[in-house]
């Protein structure tokens, strides 16, 4: 399968092992990844508070930068994944906003691309085709799936079920790890409120924090750039906040595949997050 | 005001604020409403009142973190999360001071870096608004972590084609639509 591949603006920089494990992993399982040339921003959170336009707008370029290359999108990014999908929607059902985005742009739009979360592009592939590459089962581990926000809601642009979700689950279950239930898992991990309203985010990483060490998890796993930055980077910072004393490594999804793969973790981007993944690590021999 | 406000808001959004019957789903699900002013069904019954512009200046605004969790969750199919994104609109018209700090001012330095470069300079991003903020030693031990793990990046990467990001961000309107 060949996929447009949309990285987006956190993935070339504060999510860079998402982008490495992404691609690696999509490699060694026969998904062709072609990234979509001068790709553009999605506006996030900032366009949707700001202008319902842009918004729309945004997204719509890379939307149609991909129809050109007559391929549907794989957006790892679950903030660009809903911003995709959300202005996908709006297209559809808004012809007067539609005139105005193709006026913007100078291009039209067919409609005709589809665009994947890594969940949905992974799920797709099938248990056997994953199975099939595992090589260092991670028995013993116990794992957390953290879905958040964006990637579950609205249900208009949902890529699983909003209030029980199980992809993740299903993707991880070839690799023998022990996928816990919890009741963190489409919790809100208060995105880029830890800038403007930092308290307001410390308290809900906190509350996820905890509901995954309640249920003795030994990691968290994560498919959200914006997740993986609240609970990794800002682990410490919740630790001298509140004075507790979580110490729960965050792995991207691509990169928990990717060592039950037996590829290298270095190559995954596992050096370089804030909570030493280390001891997760060496309790499957890796 | 009372009147057009609420009509105006109704169109924008293009909600039917008069289903709310106050169940307080909303509300219950909403991971921010304890450090909020107007908790999320409150929000609805004050635009059911045509008392909208006592939210234009409220706290609440700018606490919901976009999550979607009351409008997954609405059993009257009200889009309450994208309700709260065209107060914000109305909120910056009335009140242009909010954007000087807090995520006002996050997301206006954000888009300002998408129209400059086509895509978000991280680094540049954080230094601006940390200084805006007056906070500039801010997080300084985390973004040498991050430095050091090349997690950011020291120059902006922009598009090509920066005259069609133009183009978006010239044709955008001001009207909230």
């Amino acid at each position: 399968m060949k996929l447009a591949y949309y990285p987006g603006c956190s993935l070339k920089g504060t999510a860079r092992e998402y982008d490495l494990s992404t691609r690696l992993v999509a490699r060694h399982l026969g998904l062709e990844l072609v990234e979509i040339p001068d790709w553009n921003c999605c506006g996030a959170t900032a366009a949707h508070s700001t202008s319902h336009f842009l918004a729309v707008a945004l997204p719509a370029r890379v939307l149609a930068l991909a129809e050109d290359m007559g391929l549907d999108i794989l957006s790892p990014c679950a903030a660009c994944y809903q911003r995709l999908r959300a202005a996908q929607e709006e297209l559809k059902r808004d012809p007067e906003l539609k005139r105005q985005v193709e006026g913007a742009l100078g291009r039209t739009f067919e409609g005709r691309v589809r665009v994947f979360s890594l969940l949905e592009a992974l799920a797709q592939l099938g248990e056997e085709a994953l199975a099939a590459q595992v090589v260092r089962p991670l028995k013993g581990m116990q794992v957390a799936c953290y879905y958040g926000c964006l990637l579950v809601r609205p249900p208009l642009t949902s890529c699983d079920d909003p209030e029980q979700p199980q992809l993740m689950e299903k993707i991880l279950a070839p690799t023998k790890v022990d996928t816990l239930d919890w009741g963190g898992k489409n919790e809100c991990c208060g995105a880029s409120l830890i800038f403007g309203a930092r308290e307001v985010a410390l308290n809900l990483i906190k509350n996820i924090l905890h509901a995954a060490a309640q249920v003795r998890a030994h990691a968290l796993v994560t498919a959200c750039p914006l997740c993986h930055a609240n609970l990794d980077l800002r682990q410490k910072e919740v630790n001298r906040f509140f004075g507790t004393n979580f110490a729960i490594p965050v792995f991207y999804l691509s990169q928990l595949l990717g060592i039950a793969m037996g590829l290298n973790p270095r190559d995954l981007g596992l050096g370089s997050h804030f909570v030493d993944p280390q001891r997760a690590l060496r309790m499957v021999g890796s | 005001m009372n009147e057009n406000f609420w009509s105006e808001v109704n169109r924008a959004a293009g909600q039917k604020i008069t289903h709310c019957y106050q169940c307080g789903k909303c509300t219950a699900g909403c991971p921010v409403a304890f450090a909020m002013d107007y908790k999320p069904h409150q929000i609805l019954r004050l635009l059911q009142l045509g008392r909208g512009e006592e939210l234009l200046s409220s706290r609440a605004l700018w606490v919901c973190s976009s999550c979607q969790t009351c409008t997954t969750r609405c059993p009257c199919h009200i889009d309450l999360a994208r309700l709260i994104d065209t107060l914000r609109f109305f909120s910056r018209q009335a009140f242009p001071q909010v954007t000087r700090h807090g995520m006002p001012l996050f997301n206006e330095v954000f888009l300002r870096s998408v129209k400059r470069y086509g895509r978000v300079y991280e680094l540049g991003l954080t230094l601006q608004f940390n200084l805006k903020e007056r906070k500039v030693w801010r997080d300084l031990d985390l973004g040498h972590f991050m430095l050091s793990r090349r997690k950011l990046r020291l120059l902006p990467e922009p598009v090509e084609n920066r005259k069609e990001v133009a183009q978006i961000f010239s044709a955008e309107k001001e009207e909230p639509r």
